[in-house]
């Protein structure tokens, strides 16, 4: 113990003597990287498309003046959105096939994001916007493709073919190594559950209307796991219209 | 002399808890691995989802992920941590309550995470998938974990710190901003919640967290590791103790800025990846400072490798690291992204990191460990030879099976045929993989019979203790027979 006398040389020996002082230091050379790259990304204007584009999302001037759907008494949907409208958060029915991809595992095998490459735009379509996933809590963007990218899937496929294939998607890509989804027939989408999840989303910035919430559980009855998914994945990379052309990555 | 040093060691620190998460790490090891070598099968044999919900591929991958990350490399970080701690500090640790807390906490996790992944409760974020009730106790649990470590420390009886303890705190401090701000979100439900971030800013915070999850848990932990471990083994000092200092606050300044490497070409900003992978490309220095410091430590005792199979893990371990950390700046350069980048060369990446690096450096350290806790020889020195062999060969089979077949896909996505249409459908490429997909299961399944080898050296060790009494007589504070 006789260096204990000694007093200590430099920086690096204090630290090594010191447990607080080495402590505050890694803390503070820790943190650096993190607030570098993550908190200009909260507000600096290029970061989303929208503030160059606001056409790419619904209603931007006014966020949730609108309900997206809403149903009469005899069951009659009557929507204010189409497809190209904009981008918008997700209906009941829709949200409730999200939460149907995200437990079931999709995105370890299913990226939703499309790279400005030309075999990626051939194969998929437009490369993916910030703004196009700004109402996605979490994200979708994904990490890896066993299946291929979703981002532009909407459309693409009939529902009839959605259903078959998720039930057993050998029978109709025979090359697939999907598993299969049967039980999403056997399980119904409740309504008072998607009015706690929209409610929960609007807390945190996503801009429903009162209607779009009171309208959940008549937009979700009846309905079974695959229609909210099916319903999720045709919407997928068609809110937003992108024209061709058109720079809206800086 | 070391035997008596053991048993001096036993009667002044705190080893229960010790041997109890080194037990567990051998156990959790066997069971993430088997779960990996079962969705690896999936992907090879689809049938083998089994049309249910709770074996299909996307519940199952968190399992076999967080099986591995969070209960075996966090079961071997917390038993070579308090074990460091206590033997380069030279006092025992400062709560043994907390310990034990600890020690049950971390496992209730985990046991939760069993239950929880494969009935679909997920936050669906990568290795961040606990819903967030688990997610509060994981906070817990680690500060208990980090506070008795500081304390530890602060009551040394040596006067300075020793470098595997400033590893394992840069780690423990940089797990917890990146485990709190990462797992923010708002509850819908008992096991149901929402991030509180949304697109571009979540899949940065996610991939913040996501490579320092690699970089801190995975790297940093396990350096620390190898700083008490291969001097020890070799019984040579650290071979350099100023690179050591550099490639530390290198290593600890640099790494949390590689995540957003992940993000190339995506919505995220241009700048935000250039700089991940600038800052990715600089650190090959201080990773490779810390493989060259541990190899290093050999020199003048290279002979030791042929005898001592232990050693043998904790060198491999190192070559791997030096690999992977070679290969990873590689992937992170923009043009080999483009290639690399949902592909399963990044699978192989890992893996070449997780299988060949995390587990070497934990194989040799809980060797290591068992000798000196149970204070008795392995039961049986060839098995671990044989384990040396069959984790090596399975290692190279898989990594080498997921650069064919991740490059392919690279390649196959990106064809295009001489009327400059694309080349293959995705389905034809999913098709090439099949055998690939066959040879890494196969790589896989060799080294999880490497790990079952382990666990049964290691539980019939616990038994030889036991009849012999070495334990208890250490325990007892009995001198060693005269040998």
């Amino acid at each position: 113990m006789a260096d204990n006398n000694t007093p200590p040389k430099g920086l690096q020996e204090r630290m090594e003597r010191n447990i607080w002082g080495l402590l505050i230091v890694l803390a503070l050379a820790l943190s650096v990287g993190g607030i570098v790259e993550i908190v200009p990304l909260f507000y600096l204007k290029s970061t989303e498309e929208a503030n160059r584009f606001p056409e790419i999302v619904w209603n931007a001037k006014e966020p949730a003046s609108q309900p997206i759907v809403t149903v009469s008494g005899d069951g009659k949907e009557q929507w204010n959105w189409k497809p190209g409208d904009g981008v918008r958060p997700y209906t009941a029915l829709e949200l409730a096939g999200r939460d149907v991809y995200q437990r079931e595992g999709c995105y370890l095998c299913h990226s939703q994001m499309v790279r400005p490459f030309r075999d990626e735009r051939e194969r998929y379509g437009h490369y993916s916007l910030a703004s196009e996933s700004m109402f996605d809590h979490p994200f979708q963007w994904g990490s890896k493709r066993t299946g291929p990218d979703m981002a532009r899937l909407g459309g693409k496929y009939s529902d009839e073919w959605h259903r078959q294939h998720l039930r057993a998607p050998r029978s109709v890509v025979p090359e697939s190594v999907m598993p299969n989804y049967p039980w999403l027939d056997d399980r119904m989408v409740k309504g008072k559950r998607m009015q706690r999840h929209m409610k929960g989303l609007r807390a945190i910035g996503v801009p429903y209307h009162d209607a779009d919430i009171e309208n959940a559980p008549a937009l979700v009855e009846g309905k079974t796991e695959m229609d909210a998914m099916v319903a999720y994945l045709q919407v997928l990379g068609t809110m937003a219209k992108l024209e061709p052309g058109v720079e809206y990555r800086q | 002399m070391e035997a008596t040093a053991d048993r001096i060691a036993e009667q002044k620190y705190s080893f229960d808890v010790v041997r109890w998460f080194t037990v567990m790490a051998v156990v959790y090891l066997v069971v993430g691995a088997a779960v990996g070598v079962y969705i690896a099968s999936e992907l090879a044999w689809p049938f083998l989802n089994f049309d249910s919900p709770y074996l299909s591929f996307g519940r199952l991958r968190p399992v076999h992920t967080n099986a591995v990350i969070f209960a075996f490399g966090g079961c071997t970080l917390m038993a070579t941590a308090f074990y460091t701690v206590q033997r380069t500090c030279g006092v025992r640790l400062w709560s043994d309550k907390l310990a034990w807390f600890t020690f049950w906490g971390w496992n209730a996790i985990i046991v939760l995470a069993v239950i929880t992944l494969p009935l679909g409760l997920t936050q669906s974020k990568e290795y961040a998938e606990l819903e967030w009730p688990i997610d509060i106790l994981i906070a817990v649990v680690w500060l208990a974990f980090t506070i008795n470590f500081i304390m530890t420390i602060a009551n040394r009886k040596t006067s300075h710190i020793y470098v595997s303890n400033w590893f394992f705190l840069g780690m423990m401090v940089m797990i917890v901003y990146l485990h709190v701000v990462n797992s923010l979100s708002i509850p819908v439900g008992l096991f149901k919640s929402y991030s509180l971030f949304s697109g571009v800013q979540d899949a940065m915070i996610q991939w913040w967290w996501g490579h320092n999850a690699v970089g801190f848990y995975l790297t940093a932990g396990f350096l620390g590791i190898m700083y008490y471990f291969v001097p020890k083994q070799a019984n040579r000092p650290v071979y350099s103790y100023r690179l050591s200092v550099i490639h530390f606050w290198a290593l600890m300044f640099g790494y949390v800025w590689l995540g957003a490497h992940h993000l190339h070409y995506t919505a995220l900003p241009d700048w935000t990846g250039s700089l991940g992978a600038a800052v990715s490309l600089a650190m090959i220095i201080p990773s490779w400072g810390g493989a060259v410091n541990g190899m290093m430590t050999l020199s003048g005792a290279w002979d030791k490798l042929r005898t001592d199979y232990v050693l043998r893990f904790l060198i491999i371990a190192l070559a791997f690291y030096a690999m992977s950390t070679f290969e990873g700046p590689v992937m992170s350069l923009k043009t080999v992204n483009a290639l690399s980048h949902y592909t399963d060369w990044t699978i192989g990446h890992v893996h070449s990191g997780a299988l060949g690096w995390v587990a070497g450096i934990s194989i040799g350290a809980i060797y290591h460990l068992m000798t000196r806790l149970w204070h008795t020889s392995m039961w049986s020195e060839s098995l671990v030879n044989v384990h040396f062999w069959t984790a090596t060969i399975g290692t190279v089979i898989y990594v080498v099976a997921m650069w064919v077949s991740g490059i392919m896909q690279g390649l196959m996505w990106r064809a295009y045929d001489e009327y400059g249409t694309l080349a293959y459908t995705f389905v034809e490429s999913v098709a090439a993989m099949h055998p690939y997909y066959a040879m890494r299961a196969v790589g896989g399944g060799i080294f999880l019979l490497g790990a079952i080898i382990m666990l049964f050296n290691i539980l019939m060790t616990v038994r030889k203790a036991a009849n012999q009494g070495t334990l208890r007589e250490a325990r007892a504070g009995v001198a060693p027979a005269a040998a």
